[in-house]
């Protein structure tokens, strides 16, 4: 099939109408409007509902009366405006609800600024709401990934009536790659048997509402929900990580920066490796088993604290020491990384 | 890996050159990446992106240090020639920057005055098709024909035929 040039946002948008979403509400917001000025057409001539909300709240709001109506619905935005669609992705996962959230990340705290980032790590894996919640998070590497994770994050989203995170950043959301656009699918609104659907004389009401409320069994449903979604869920790419010395963890853009890293060192005779999380929650514990060499572990990410440090100590059961390259408002340079590497085998005298 | 900055005022078309350079260069088999300066951008201020072109994986859309630099204004110079790796190459419309100006000599410097060719050949927003085609004149990343093609193709689509549009291409190619 041949290839077309697309930015990463248009590219995701394209991909959500072919997995048959229908449903869209969300703010504009730097660096995702894309997002939004690309469906504002596509939806149209698809037959869906597009709606530039009053604010992100209203998105996110929409975004659950579509889902509990059985569409495959999204929404999404950056920094400031994932912020507050926090409340609305907590009812979600009350009322068992499956929908997909992107968060096209962009970099520092506040209001911070419109550059790549990767600070919402937290905030995407610790249940970023009220309550006690993980989110199934897809962390993509490139505009291809865009597309192929939006089918991917409906079907999950679907499977445990769960929201979905799908973690871009700037960098994948503002670029242009050659893509291979997936088939058209459609989905039927009508195959779940909880969705309401209206109620006619005779049928049996449907309601969606916390499940706090309906389920005697609550707690261990929830406990065995969120078990099965870390037994079976885990998802990462491991590259030359069997004979390595000091073993890279990075995500997203930082992946690949990392990947050439990886290469780079091995050029010198410094032994690195790379394990890339696709799932950020849950975390790819698994694939630490396969680093029998390693001494220490370093994640490479665009923020100022190491968000994602605390994962792989809990990983490597602090068996190693783990290290952390930061970059802030710039991609993270191969060379600075392998600095750091060595830099920490010193440390720790490997 | 070929790394390119095309820079220029908004408007200019800087955006659209490096695209078209992707774009080419994706039509040739190449994997691209294409990345704008984004956010608060606007007729008139600056504007730039960075096209990398390789037969591998491509790690970061963004570098320091570019083999080409397209530069469709003095700013623009002002702000890349610094970085272009040593016998990389320079293109400069020197219809918007001082003659008397000097530069690197380790570089390839090629100053053409795009935007009186293009204003002389009746497509007066054509100064960037005038810089895509000594780029293919000078750096081979594509034949003219090719670049032809992809113009014709990209402009189309946007429903904007002009056949003047390849008058530019092949005059900055003669130069």
């Amino acid at each position: 099939m041949a290839k077309e040039l697309m930015k990463g946002n248009e590219a995701l948008a394209e991909a959500a109408i072919r997995a048959g979403c229908r449903f869209y509400s969300g703010y504009p917001i730097t660096p995702q409007t894309e997002i939004l000025e690309y469906l504002s057409w596509r939806m149209d001539e698809v037959g869906g509902t597009f709606v530039q909300t009053e604010s992100e709240l209203a998105g996110v709001n929409m975004l659950l009366g579509a889902a509990a109506a059985g569409a495959r619905a999204l929404t999404s935005s950056a920094g400031p405006g994932f912020s507050l669609k926090q409340e609305g992705i907590s009812y979600l996962v009350a009322a068992d609800l499956p929908a997909v959230i992107i968060d096209v990340m962009r970099i520092g705290t506040g209001l911070g600024d419109i550059a790549q980032g990767q600070g919402d790590y937290w905030q995407l894996t610790r249940g970023g709401g009220h309550g006690d919640y993980h989110t199934i998070v897809l962390a993509p590497a490139s505009v291809q990934e865009n597309c192929d994770m939006m089918q991917v994050a409906f079907q999950l989203a679907e499977k445990y009536r769960h929201p979905v995170l799908v973690a871009s950043d700037a960098a994948i959301g503002q670029m242009m790659e050659g893509v291979e656009l997936p088939p058209m699918t459609e989905h039927d609104i009508d195959s779940y048997d909880w969705a309401v659907r209206g109620c006619l004389p005779g049928d049996s009401p449907r309601k969606i509402q916390n499940t706090y409320y309906t389920r005697p069994d609550y707690v261990e449903y929830l406990r065995e929900k969120y078990a099965s979604m870390e037994a079976n869920e885990q998802r990462w790419e491991s590259y030359m990580t069997e004979d390595a010395d000091v073993v890279l963890v990075a995500y997203g853009i930082s992946s690949r920066i990392s990947r050439e890293a990886v290469d780079m060192a091995r050029a010198q005779g410094l032994k690195l490796g790379l394990i890339r999380p696709i799932t950020l929650w849950p975390f790819p514990v698994k694939a630490f088993d396969a680093c029998p060499k390693a001494k220490a572990f370093m994640t490479v990410e665009i923020n100022i604290l190491g968000q994602m440090v605390d994962d792989v100590k809990l990983a490597v059961s602090s068996r190693c020491p783990v290290g952390f390259h930061g970059s802030f408002f710039s991609l993270p340079e191969p060379e600075e990384i392998i600095e750091q590497a060595k830099s920490l085998m010193e440390k720790e005298g490997i | 890996m070929v790394e390119i900055i095309c820079a220029g005022f908004g408007g200019q078309g800087v955006l659209t050159t490096g695209l078209i350079i992707a774009h080419s260069a994706m039509m040739l088999g190449k994997e691209v990446t294409w990345y704008p300066s984004y956010g608060s951008e606007m007729r008139g201020g600056t504007a730039n992106c960075t096209v990398k072109i390789s037969d591998g994986k491509i790690a970061s859309p963004c570098t320091k240090k570019p083999d080409i630099v397209c530069a469709l204004n003095a700013p623009a110079v002002d702000k890349f020639e610094s970085s272009i790796k040593p016998s990389g190459y320079l293109f400069v419309n020197d219809s918007l920057v001082d003659p008397q100006r000097s530069y690197r000599s380790d570089i390839h410097v090629v100053r053409v005055p795009m935007s009186e060719i293009a204003i002389r050949l009746g497509n007066p927003k054509g100064a960037n098709l005038v810089m895509l085609g000594a780029v293919a004149q000078h750096t081979g990343i594509f034949t003219l024909d090719e670049l032809e093609e992809q113009v014709a193709h990209y402009f189309a689509k946007k429903g904007k035929v002009n056949p003047k549009n390849a008058d530019c291409l092949r005059a900055g190619a003669m130069l």
